[in-house]
């Protein structure tokens, strides 16, 4: 039985059709990525897999069960690093690890232990006292990942993780996905746009784009399939080389909004 | 620890660490206290209704309360555009534990901005008239807190963005703090009137407010205490469901 199933998912924001009829499935201990070109609808995908968002239609299921019907049982099993910043800014790091562990119901103990693991490997160990808002883009990102990394799930879902990351954070972020998947066999569904890193650590990958998968492979398959050399050349070769725009929704026009206002509150 | 107190702490955390909004939070409140009630005591006290800050104190305190658990319940709407909410909501916790802890956190943080301003009372010269019922002040307080920060919180799980927040501001709260009587006596109003304000949960909590700190009754105790608590959970009813239908 596959670890996360998807049959025939639709979602539509008014006219709109964001994900268009997608179905993949997930194997238990698989590395699988979701490559796709801004506003392809991997962050849609991921949104609706982690129950942020409610499908138009269609079936998606983790560990057999539904993801609509059983919302809390299903987020026991993931974790997620966001695309876009999750933390609180008015707390400390080491609170934001704190407040994690709890919501995640990881054993005092361990949580401590972990947390001083993970901050040292991303080496924000020494800025733990300090409130988030002080943090540099960077650092804030480190955090993220690391928060992410606290408990260990089942399924750990990565979306774009790597964004604006120097590539020596890129390399322990991936030593350490990699070690999780096979020392504890910890699940990974992954977005990213470095193709470089989807060949490095995915085992399968599916290529989404205008909200339809349009090739799904191992990284050898599809370059065999669209006889091209690299895994760049074989995703321009399948996604075509226009840019896209994602349109601004009303959350990026008040972030603007606030950084016009001083935006000192977080 | 419970997803409950780690909320709580939360709230009380972003609240001791943002001294300047303490002190800001404060200057409305005491414009109220000081420029009307030195400004309109000469006529109140011809009207033969006595001293007018000993009157719009418990008003004034009634008010703090209103602002501040609203807003904080409202801060959801700033979490949603810093993303933090999505971190709880991804979270395999029942939403509703999530979302009382954090009312319970605004409550509290609300209760001490209204003792902040009680004491500034006492400076500008409202004196407590019978000190026995004195405490039972902050359990009304913290009901008033409980009920306000509970619709603050549905508020801001139905609101998309800061547009939406005047609206509530001008229809929904400065109407509520006018008429809930905290700046003028309800007692000989038209019927009209008295139904409107009837209405308002707030003039329960003034109510109550006044009977205990000066002894001047219009609803009593009874009904007060009854009204607030009822309203107060549906309140907390309807922002758990409201809060559990978000979408991010």
């Amino acid at each position: 039985m596959p670890l996360i199933h998807v049959e025939a998912l639709v979602k539509k924001f008014g006219d709109f059709t964001a994900v268009d009829n997608i179905s993949f499935d997930v194997a238990a201990g698989e590395i699988f990525a979701f490559l796709g070109p801004n506003g392809a609808g991997k962050t849609t995908t991921i949104k609706m897999l982690t129950t942020l968002l409610t499908p138009t239609s269609g079936t998606l299921e983790i560990d057999g069960l539904s993801v609509r019907t059983h919302s809390n049982e299903v987020r026991k099993k993931f974790g997620i690093v966001f695309q876009d910043p999750s933390l609180d800014g008015d707390m400390t790091g080491a609170e934001n690890m704190e407040l994690h562990g709890v919501f995640y119901h990881v054993p005092r103990k361990v949580r401590l232990e972990r947390t001083e693991y993970l901050l040292k490997l991303f080496e924000l160990w020494d800025r733990r006292t300090s409130l988030v808002k002080t943090y540099s883009g960077g650092m804030k990102r480190r955090l993220e990942i690391a928060r992410g990394l606290l408990h260990t799930p089942k399924i750990l879902f990565l979306d774009e993780p790597t964004l604006g990351l120097d590539p020596q954070t890129r390399n322990q972020l991936w030593t350490h996905v990699k070690h999780l998947n096979q020392e504890e066999q910890v699940t990974v569904f992954l977005t990213t746009h470095y193709m470089d890193e989807a060949e490095r650590v995915a085992q399968r990958i599916a290529i989404i784009d205008h909200g339809k998968i349009v090739a799904q492979s191992t990284p050898d398959g599809l370059k065999q399939q669209t006889g091209t050399q690299s895994l760049e050349e074989a995703f321009l070769s399948l996604t075509g080389s226009t840019i896209r725009d994602e349109a601004a929704n009303s959350n990026e026009q008040l972030k603007q909004m606030a950084k016009m206002w001083g935006g000192n509150r977080r | 620890m419970s997803v409950i107190l780690i909320m709580w702490l939360r709230e009380l955390r972003r609240y001791t660490r943002s001294r300047a909004q303490i002190v800001a939070s404060l200057g409305q409140p005491l414009l109220y206290l000081l420029a009307l009630g030195f400004g309109m005591g000469p006529v109140f006290q011809k009207a033969g209704q006595g001293n007018y800050v000993q009157f719009v104190a418990p008003g004034v305190i009634a008010m703090t309360v209103l602002f501040s658990s609203v807003f904080s319940g409202i801060g959801l709407l700033f979490d949603r555009q810093f993303g933090f909410l999505k971190e709880t909501m991804v979270a395999p916790v029942p939403r509703f534990q999530v979302m009382f802890g954090r009312t319970l956190g605004a409550a509290t943080v609300a209760v001490i901005q209204g003792t902040l301003v009680m004491i500034v009372c006492f400076i500008a010269g409202f004196r407590v008239v019978n000190w026995t019922l004195f405490p039972l002040a902050f359990l009304f307080m913290g009901l008033i807190a409980c009920l306000f920060a509970a619709m603050g919180t549905a508020i801001g799980s139905a609101l998309e963005n800061m547009q939406g927040f005047q609206l509530i501001m001008n229809f929904l709260v400065m109407p509520m703090f006018f008429l809930s009587g905290a700046l003028y006596p309800i007692n000989n109003q038209s019927k009209i009137f008295s139904t409107i304000v009837s209405l308002d949960p707030l003039a329960y909590g003034v109510d109550a407010l006044r009977i205990i700190l000066i002894n001047r009754s219009f609803y009593g105790l009874p009904l007060d205490v009854t009204v607030l608590s009822i309203v107060a959970l549906v309140f907390v009813g309807i922002g758990t469901k409201m809060f559990s239908r978000i979408q991010v």
